[in-house]
């Protein structure tokens, strides 16, 4: 009878072995850089131009498996990061000090702060949303605010107004609740859902254009579309199916029977810019939102080297670049490290910097090569663990590969034989007295 | 949820297994009755001759024997039926042909498209929806069961019901589902009216509670397909979990107690015991019931 919940937990339990994405997050001046691979967090600091390394004065436990989800508050005054160990870490991004380690039951898939830098969310494998009040010093416990039954919630996001969260899940669902305004009793009154996806969803993202605050939310996921929606009524505005531009494409090779799926979203506030990173495709997508006429439209694809397919995007609200990253944690082979053992990670910027300052238009988006990066080489040294990471193909090759193996693990159901499933039938119980 | 019949519980309500013999006589009464003045082989319903191979017995009413179905169903686990997108995404003219009149261009049809406004939640082998349904004549209603075999019951039992008092019965539907998973992907924010939750799976165990139908998480979710002013109907004969019921809706911000008065004058209350095939079973053995009835209210957030 518990078959399926026995299942769940032993591909649980499977998971430490199974390969995480590298995250990255971008501080909201673009003050620092934060890469999240493995169960390390790696820190850049671009105006002081040096690498920081988080500490933790409260004693607190480090990250012990795979992170995650990582997020930087609106403010930029705070960060959080959350992972397969069950702990949620709150860092101050002045200082990189740990201000609050948090315990959760199980894993964390997803993490995010309100708005108003007053509260940490954070939802568990069983679809559970948690909140923690940073309003005291006292450690105070997690409280449950809201749950997806029993499903693995992919994203979560607060609007943009911070009277919204939106949560996206494996069953195809994207829920929007009222962020009340005395969270921790729970958020109760569901304002929509945005049903339209016909597969799980994996990132959200919002746009909202400066006179209206109200916005729009954009979403994609495993059935290669992006979406845009009026989540205040859940209405499905406009579908972009990327199958259709990407298919057109000779550069994006895509191997056959190699289900794909939008692994991330990010977007300028304004909508103009979206880039989305798809499972298997060396590149980005970029798209931009009519905030008036609400349609997506396809702008261009940024191809990269064959061997770089992005796991993670971030961008900043003045969107002149453009950060991706590709790495993945607890490959089992050599493959990754180097001979430091650390994890191998490879972050590629694309530039938007306008080159003739009278056409605004002309924003051509320019892939840099590593000498042209910020922070330079010391920046490169610390994110990626190794300056020549492009030399290493293969090494990137197993990444991608280990990275969609555990993706699609985790958001496909498992689909059992006809066959599979008649003997299952066969030998119930109830059968037998009828035999 | 009324679907225990004739099923041996699990624990520490052995004490279901005297029901096993009288369900199955009352059942045999009930299909004698129908027999008399409906002929024998009905090209309409092949489930009920084939399957009694022919027998003296066969009625147009499919009979429980031949849908026997677990007490129980794992709702935690992946479903494998077809679950709608989302809300229009549902064929409702397909349950209610009475009430969508023909294909055709829909501006032809006067009005809205008819809404679902009953849902009973686990409904079992659907006794409640058929008493409801002459008391409800206009009022469209839905079952939403779990166990494929009692959801074939009811969609058998429905149309029987239909074939043998025309005009009647039009009204009622059952769909496969799990509720607790997919409500969201049947029914549009508010446009639920009444919801039941009669004899749920009680799961005794702690580590089995949140496979309970009714929890403060999953009534946020019957509170968006609720209108302001609907009214949750929830009832068992298992006093713990009676209590825990009630626990969750008083403890929901959304909804409200009905009041003791109106209880007594509402005509769907007494249905609630008398009309299920788990009520009936519990009015026998004299068991007690423990209900609770609450009213989903606007928000007091602003």
């Amino acid at each position: 009878m518990d078959e399926g919940l026995i299942e769940e937990s032993e591909s649980g339990n499977a998971c430490t072995d199974e390969a995480a994405p590298a995250l990255i997050a971008v501080h909201p001046t673009e003050s620092s850089v934060v890469i999240a691979v493995g169960s390390e967090l790696r820190v850049f600091d671009l105006k002081g131009d040096s690498a920081v390394s988080p500490l933790d004065d409260l004693g607190g436990p480090h990250h012990s498996a795979s992170i995650r989800a990582i997020s930087f508050s609106l403010d930029g005054e705070l960060f959080v990061s959350a992972g397969d160990d069950k702990i949620i870490k709150i860092w101050k991004t002045d200082s990189w000090n740990c201000i609050r380690t948090v315990q959760s039951e199980k894993k964390v898939s997803a993490v995010s702060i309100s708005q108003d830098s007053q509260y940490v969310t954070f939802a568990d494998k069983f679809g559970v949303v948690w909140i923690v009040s940073l309003k005291e010093d006292r450690d105070t416990k997690a409280v449950p605010i809201l749950g997806h039954y029993c499903s693995i919630i992919t994203s979560m996001k607060f609007s943009p107004d911070g009277r919204f969260i939106a949560t996206a899940d494996r069953d195809y669902k994207i829920r929007i609740t009222v962020f009340p305004r005395n969270a921790l009793k729970g958020a109760h009154e569901i304002q929509s859902f945005c049903l339209g996806h016909t597969d799980f969803v994996s990132c959200l993202a919002f746009v909202c254009s400066q006179d209206q605050s109200k916005g729009l939310l954009l979403s994609g996921g495993g059935d290669l579309t992006v979406r845009l929606w009026d989540y205040i009524s859940g209405s499905l505005l406009f579908t972009c199916a990327l199958a259709d531009e990407a298919g057109n494409l000779e550069a994006s090779e895509i191997e056959e029977n190699d289900k794909r799926a939008v692994t991330d979203i990010c977007a300028s506030s304004d909508g103009s810019l979206i880039a989305v990173a798809v499972q298997s495709f060396n590149g980005v997508m970029l798209l931009s939102c009519d905030l008036l006429a609400k349609t997506l439209s396809f702008v261009k694809i940024v191809s990269m080297e064959k061997s770089y397919i992005p796991t993670s995007l971030a961008l900043v609200s003045s969107k002149e670049r453009l950060w991706t990253v590709m790495g993945a944690s607890n490959l089992s082979s050599s493959d990754l490290t180097d001979n430091n053992q650390r994890l191998l990670t490879r972050v590629r910027i694309i530039s938007f910097l306008q080159k003739d300052p009278l056409d605004s238009c002309s924003r051509d988006p320019a892939l840099l090569e590593d000498g042209e990066v910020p922070g330079g080489e010391k920046l490169l040294m610390q994110l990626q663990g190794c300056l020549d990471a492009a030399a290493q193909e293969a090494a990137f090759a197993a990444a991608a590969a280990a990275v969609r193996t555990s993706l699609q693990n985790m958001m496909i159901k498992k689909q059992y034989s006809v066959e599979r499933r008649e003997l299952r039938k066969r030998n119930r119980n109830d059968k037998k007295i009828k035999s | 949820m009324d679907g225990w019949t004739g099923f041996i519980y699990c624990g520490s309500r052995s004490a279901r297994v005297p029901g096993v013999s009288n369900t199955h006589r009352q059942q045999q009464v009930v299909s004698c009755r129908f027999a008399r003045s409906i002929p024998l082989f009905s090209s309409q319903l092949p489930v009920a001759v084939t399957k009694s191979g022919g027998g003296a017995m066969s009625a147009r009413l499919p009979r429980k024997r031949f849908y026997r179905a677990r007490a129980h169903s794992n709702p935690l686990s992946d479903s494998h039926f077809p679950v709608p997108i989302c809300p229009s995404d549902v064929d409702f003219s397909s349950h209610y042909p009475h009430f969508f009149p023909g294909p055709g261009p829909a501006h032809a049809h006067d009005g809205p498209r008819p809404m679902v406004r009953f849902a009973d939640v686990g409904c079992g082998f659907g006794g409640l929806l058929v008493g409801l349904s002459p008391l409800f004549p206009d009022t469209l209603m839905i079952g939403m069961e779990l166990r494929d075999k009692v959801t074939e019951y009811v969609k058998d039992r429905i149309q029987g019901l239909r074939a043998t008092n025309p005009g009647q019965y039009n009204n009622i539907s059952v769909v496969r589902t799990n509720s607790m998973k997919y409500i969201p992907n049947y029914f549009q924010k508010a446009q639920l009216s009444k919801m039941f939750f009669l004899f749920p799976d009680p799961h005794f165990k702690e580590k089995n509670h949140r496979r309970r139908v009714i929890s403060v998480q999953l009534l946020d979710e019957y509170a968006y397909v609720m209108e302001v002013g609907g009214i949750i109907y929830t009832v068992t004969d298992v006093e713990e979990l009676g209590e825990w019921m009630k626990s969750c809706l008083e403890k929901h911000p959304l909804f409200e107690a009905v009041g003791e008065e109106e209880i007594n004058t509402d005509p769907v209350v007494k249905l609630l015991t008398s009309a299920t095939e788990e009520g009936q079973k519990v009015a026998r053995n004299g068991g007690q019931t423990f209900m609770a009835i609450y009213r989903r209210v606007a928000s007091k957030e602003d």
